[in-house]
């Protein structure tokens, strides 16, 4: 039964007498593995060398703060929804008086936890963010742990620090003037 | 008149030789790892010292350390004499390989060989066909299917081409006329041409004969007495720590004597190019004694020697790791069907030469 035309007669011809002497493929091959030899090496020594990220790479979650240093989040919970993977969970408050400074909104969330085992870096917190707060950092990826609990991540390790110098580079890039600025209406 | 050194002097090469034919197997198992990650695009161990150098050490501390296992059922005694008798082989074979030509100091003139017989060539082949026991003891003694399959294998393998590797060192024989592997090594030094070496008159030879080694000392792709695919481990699947080190220890040392013995009959042994200019260079403009230079040509025709056997070895390696492994009937038909009758004709064909004056 033919089901193309495609199907190619191969006809077995008799092994000349170069080939079977083996020697000029075996030649053959021998230049190619020393082709090889000298060519550029694949390998990536890891801990001296390490592999450059992607410029788009989805690593570890940061909430971001605002200019002021106030916590963007807002507690929605829009990422939650979004997640494919429902990695997140939240709690909402609300501010009181005097907390002004620490949450941009007057809800936000008490706490905040994303478990890394679950999410799968796919990036639809990110858009769906209504506030540009949670983000997936490009250049930091969550280190192994020995513990399943060491996995979910609250707001102590999400939250992006405080002190502008710490800032990291992606999201809110201040200049050293912004920065001193922020720094005095912080303390 | 100089006299000939008290066995002394041998003893103190013996050793030397002893000393760095483990040396060099001990780094060979290091060459063997990079080179094969160079061949793959790699870049191999290089974790332990600069490079990776102390590599071979660590691995002799894992050796050293893993559990000596002992299978059920198997011949205590046979299973640890079985890897002893391949080192002692390997290593003994060494020993009539003459590393270098004469060194004298002051009435003291001493050989850079073990031992100078006449039946240098003899000697080599009693050893390396010896070498097969240490093996098949080891099978045997396994009490397992694997290394018995293995170490049959291994000797029939070994009989089977050391029939063709005989025949071709007959034809170096005839044009030699001399068993002695240092007379060998001094006829491809007639003053003034080193063209002389033996591979310029025997290259169908060297071809066969290159190709038994590789049988002989079980490397890719003759490697069937060992082959994992098939076999697990082949003739050593049951040994463990230092025994299966020593197994693998004694291939590379066999890889270091062949390659030597090959640079030997073929390629001039320590014989070197415009060696005999340099030397009278040395005498005539430098101002130097004979026997002085004569012992620096000694030292760079040691260096050379040592060169050959390095490209040797490196080829072995390279080998290894671009052909892939010969069926066990591809195997015997190559060496019965094709080696040995080639064999026979390069022998009818020199003897042919030789009687014609050519060479």
């Amino acid at each position: 039964m033919q089901l193309t035309n495609r199907a190619k007669v191969l006809e077995k011809k008799p092994m000349t007498l170069a080939e079977r002497a083996y020697l000029p493929a075996i030649f053959q091959g021998l230049s190619i593995t020393m082709r090889h030899f000298f060519m550029k090496k694949a390998t990536v020594r890891y801990p001296e060398e390490v592999r450059p990220f992607s410029a788009f790479f989805r690593g570890l979650h940061v909430l971001k703060r605002d200019e002021q240093g106030r916590e963007r989040c807002t507690a929605c919970g829009l990422c939650a929804v979004a997640c494919p993977a429902e990695a997140i969970t939240m709690v909402a408050g609300e501010r009181k008086k005097g907390e002004e400074g620490l949450y941009r909104e007057e809800k936000y969330a008490i706490s905040y936890e994303i478990n890394m085992l679950r999410c799968i870096f796919c990036g639809l917190c990110e858009e769906a963010c209504p506030k540009a707060a949670v983000y997936l950092q490009p250049d930091k990826m969550a280190p192994p742990r020995f513990e399943r609990d060491e996995f979910i991540y609250g707001k102590d390790r999400l939250v992006e620090p405080v002190s502008p110098d710490e800032r990291s580079v992606k999201g809110i890039q201040l200049t050293p003037e912004q920065a001193s600025t922020l720094r005095a209406r912080i303390v | 008149m100089l006299e000939l050194p008290a066995l002394g002097w041998q003893s103190i090469v013996i050793f030397v030789v002893f000393a760095l034919s483990l040396l060099i197997a001990t780094y060979c198992t290091y060459a063997e790892r990079v080179i094969a990650a160079f061949l793959q695009d790699r870049v191999g161990p290089d974790r332990a010292g600069p490079y990776g150098l102390l590599q071979p050490l660590a691995d002799a501390v894992k050796m050293f350390t893993k559990e000596e296992f002992f299978p059920g059922g198997a011949n205590k005694v046979l299973f640890v004499v079985g890897p002893c008798l391949a080192m002692i082989t390997a290593l003994m074979s060494s020993a009539v390989i003459p590393f270098g030509n004469t060194m004298s100091f002051g009435n003291n003139l001493f050989f850079l060989q073990g031992i100078e017989v006449n039946i240098g060539m003899l000697w080599i082949f009693g050893v390396v066909s010896l070498g097969v026991y240490g093996v098949m003891i080891g099978g045997w003694a396994s009490n397992n299917k694997f290394s018995l399959l293995g170490a049959v294998r291994a000797a029939s393998q070994n009989i089977s081409y050391e029939l063709a590797m005989g025949m071709s060192l007959i034809a170096v024989l005839m044009i030699s006329g001399t068993l002695s592997l240092r007379e060998i090594t001094l006829q491809q030094s007639v003053a003034g041409e080193w063209q002389v070496w033996n591979i310029v008159k025997q290259p169908l030879g060297f071809i066969i004969f290159l190709v038994c080694a590789f049988a002989e000392t079980n490397r890719t792709p003759f490697d069937l007495p060992e082959c994992e695919t098939e076999l697990v481990g082949g003739y050593h699947t049951e040994y463990s720590s230092m025994k299966l080190g020593l197994y693998l220890f004694s291939e590379y040392v066999n890889i270091f004597v062949v390659s030597a013995v090959m640079s030997v009959l073929y390629f001039g042994g320590f014989n070197f190019p415009f060696q005999y200019e340099l030397r009278d260079w040395f005498v005539n403009s430098q101002g130097w004694e004979l026997a002085s230079a004569q012992n620096l040509i000694t030292l760079l025709g040691t260096v050379g020697l040592f060169l050959k056997i390095f490209a040797f070895i490196f080829f072995f390696m390279w080998i290894r790791w671009t052909l892939p492994r010969f069926r066990y009937d591809q195997l015997m038909r190559l060496g019965w069907t094709i080696l040995i009758p080639l064999a026979v004709f390069n022998i009818v064909l020199t003897g042919a030469l030789i009687l014609f004056g050519v060479i």
